[in-house]
């Protein structure tokens, strides 16, 4: 109940000049007071971390990577602080982090260098704190735990042979990948064997997904050959 | 996964960082998106006969309160639609067009009892209806693009929620501008009609909530394992 009232009062971050100004309750850099959020968040009443950390967003929407970069770097910690609050449980802060990351990312031309860096931050990283335990809701209330189902599963690991033949599979695909073009071995490093998505693989490759899906696709061809004959 | 997949992820996100055109206020884009629709309706007025209509709405308060209703729906749903269309924003925005929508119904209403108040009344025929329906559909097709295209520059969160009340915004706005070409007193069948029309471009609206916002619609279960295996 408390969330859903700091919420709405949320209600109207951009028009507090609707306020008079000697409205009881004056803002923190993170835009809370006590248990309530403040409605406004005007420079004067922002820490210097804040007003520091609204520079480097702006910088960063007219394309500075370092200050991005940094405040990316800055934003992990506050994140975690932000996702605890919500009650996310220590084993999924970091799913939690990269969400916000991504989120931080994809919607930082909204953001109003006017208003208050860390409080648009908190409210981001709560949402996106509560779609996870959401997620982790549903996915508890489809599966059990199942303990003698556990412990009658055959543990294939414990097959003495098997980290044998692994390796050799590995040294084998290796070996294969090698002899591939550079950007055919690079779409097939990271969309299949370290199973990225499109997007996530064009990011850290530099590389539009339709050239990621090209070479993918014409390396995978290759590969097939290449097995065929050895086989 | 470890501080090193965030640095991975951190140091990918800067590298493809590109200059972006900071998003104007929401107030503003909902007026330019309002401005449209007013120019469409100045549009409209120029082959409509203005007279007919004024002496209709003078005949019947109902009517006005009902065009009224409608105009204030749209407008603050449009407010409200840019207002939900930011990361930060609060659900309770999309509170704000409802006093209006609930005006407009109730208006609107009064006319399923107008066959029974005042029988000469000309009620349209279910041919006129489908008119109506067809008017109000055809009509939101370009209000409504415009306005997801407006709306898909900035980031919502609450996809559905975004969606369902920019459709409101758009069925009010069609159903206002419908009272230019509308010589019947609203009845029963009329409002079914005009009800389905604007149930219709919510609905679709709704359903396309996927497609407008596809880009952002990914809760971003994402990349963590993923880049974390590197």
């Amino acid at each position: 109940m408390t969330r859903r009232l700091q919420s709405n009062v949320m209600a109207l971050p951009r028009y507090g000049w609707l306020l008079p100004p000697q409205f009881p309750f004056m803002a923190t850099d993170d835009g809370r007071v006590g248990k309530l959020r403040m409605i406004k968040a005007e420079p004067q009443n922002r820490s210097a971390d804040d007003l520091r950390r609204s520079a480097q967003m702006a910088a960063a929407q007219a394309g500075d990577q370092a200050a991005y970069e940094a405040l990316l770097r800055e934003c992990v910690s506050l994140i975690k602080i932000f996702a605890g609050g919500q009650g996310v449980l220590p084993d999924h802060i970091d799913d939690v982090v990269q969400d916000v990351l991504l989120t931080i990312h994809r919607a930082r031309h909204t953001y109003d260098p006017a208003r208050s860096f860390t409080g648009w931050l908190r409210i981001i990283a709560e949402r996106r704190s509560i779609d996870l335990l959401r997620r982790v809701g549903r996915q508890r209330a489809r599966e059990i735990h199942s303990q003698l189902a556990f412990e009658s599963y055959a543990d294939e690991s414990a097959d003495p042979t098997r980290s044998a033949r692994d390796a050799a599979a590995s040294s084998r695909v290796h070996a294969a990948l090698a002899t591939l073009p550079e950007r055919q071995r690079e779409a097939v490093q990271v969309l299949v064997l370290q199973d990225q998505s499109l997007a996530d693989a064009a990011i850290v490759t530099r590389r539009s997904k339709g050239a990621l899906k090209v070479n993918l696709h014409r390396g995978l061809k290759a590969l097939r050959g290449m097995f065929a004959e050895q086989d | 996964m470890t501080s090193t997949s965030h640095d991975q992820l951190i140091r990918g996100l800067s590298a493809e960082l590109k200059p972006v055109g900071r998003l104007h206020r929401p107030g503003s884009r909902a007026a330019v998106w309002l401005a449209v629709v007013a120019a469409i309706a100045a549009g409209l007025a120029a082959f409509a006969d203005v007279d007919v209509l004024w002496q209709r709405l003078a005949a019947a308060p109902d009517l006005w309160l009902a065009v009224i209703g409608s105009t204030l729906t749209a407008i603050f749903a449009a407010f409200a639609a840019f207002e939900l269309s930011l990361p930060d924003t609060s659900r309770v925005w999309a509170a704000l067009p409802l006093p209006a929508a609930i005006l407009w119904i109730a208006a609107s209403g009064v006319g399923c009892l107008r066959t029974w108040l005042a029988p000469q009344t000309h009620v349209a025929t279910l041919g006129e209806a489908r008119d109506c329906l067809v008017f109000i559909v055809a009509l939101s097709v370009p209000l409504s693009a415009l306005l997801f295209v407006m709306l898909r520059r900035a980031y919502p969160l609450y996809l559905g929620l975004t969606a369902a009340i920019a459709g409101l915004a758009v069925a009010a706005a069609a159903a206002t501008l419908l009272n230019f070409f509308h010589p019947y007193d609203a009845a029963a069948t009329d409002l079914a009609v005009h009800a389905v029309a604007v149930a219709i471009v919510i609905a679709v609206c709704s359903a396309l909530t996927g497609k407008i916002f596809g880009r952002h619609s990914r809760p971003a279960d994402v990349t963590a394992d993923r880049l974390g295996a590197n």
